[in-house]
């Protein structure tokens, strides 16, 4: 007799081992995307120009610092579950597999770490005028 | 396991032909995988010379954006390296952004009539085309002084 729930017997088969978690995630982090990198990319446009000090002012902005960290830690996490799938469906050994998502692990929080520090430092040191 | 080369296999990707729906898939990944690469790194890299100081920003002014007149034969090469690089990310957002939010669309069960679908996939790609070349016009006729 098996007394666990039917939720429990089934839970971690099938071959991904999980739910639709990844997937939901993958849909989460796009929608946050979204917004964020429309924003970026239109305050890029309506910059006055691209020069050092006018760049530096902008990101020690509250306004911008706040949206830029969460940029990063995001655009870092969908690439990241993006990633996983490109290594799932094109890594077949075992090994290789489990040592391609240990180097894109190392790559999206080492990556977004230094990207938030930067933009943090900015926002809290204050930008050279 | 020894392998047979003359077992049959089932039909690959190349016996199909080629249309808007195909395409914007594999698209979808190729240019996903350029955003998370090129064009993540560059963003940390522009990021990092702004926090870097003056110094740091006008290293990277002179290797990614242009070198001025005066440039080195290296310094040229990088500049226009970095320029295709730029292009090619800008694509990819645009195209991976259009066929995402169609992707969205797709995940509520909305769009999966034969033409409508046929259309949605080829918009995607006229849209990220078009937001690439405003895009590009922009830049090199307003910071690159290119016009």
């Amino acid at each position: 007799m098996d007394s666990r729930t039917y939720i429990g017997r089934v839970r971690g088969l099938g071959s991904a081992k999980h739910g639709g978690e990844h997937w939901l995630k993958q849909r989460l982090t796009a929608i946050g995307n979204l917004l964020l990198t429309s924003w970026f990319v239109i305050s890029l446009l309506i910059l006055p120009n691209f020069e050092h000090a006018t760049l530096a002012q902008w990101l020690a902005q509250p306004v911008v610092a706040v949206p830029m960290i969460l940029m990063i830690a995001n655009i870092f996490w969908h690439a990241r579950l993006g990633l996983q799938v490109l290594i799932e469906d094109y890594v077949h050994d075992d090994g290789l597999k489990f040592a391609a998502m240990a180097l894109l692990n190392f790559y999206v929080v080492a990556s977004a770490v230094f990207g938030i520090f930067v933009v943090a430092k900015l926002a809290f040191t204050g930008a050279a005028a | 396991m020894a392998k047979n080369p003359n077992r049959p296999l089932s039909p690959h990707l190349q016996v199909y032909r080629w249309s808007p729906q195909m395409a914007v898939s594999i698209f979808h990944r190729a240019t996903g995988f350029v955003l998370a690469t090129a064009g993540m790194t560059t963003l940390l890299w522009w990021l990092a010379s702004i926090g870097g100081g003056p110094e740091s920003y006008a290293s990277f002014q002179t290797y990614v954006v242009s070198a001025g007149n005066e440039a080195s034969l290296l310094q040229s090469v990088s500049n226009w390296f970095f320029r295709l690089l730029a292009l090619a990310v800008t694509f990819s957002f645009f195209q991976h952004m259009a066929s995402g939010i169609r992707h969205l669309v797709l995940d509520i069960g909305a769009g999966y009539e034969l033409k409508t679908n046929r259309t949605w996939a080829s918009a995607a790609f006229v849209a990220a085309v078009f937001a690439t070349a405003f895009v590009a016009l922009f830049v090199a006729s307003r910071f690159l002084g290119v016009w």
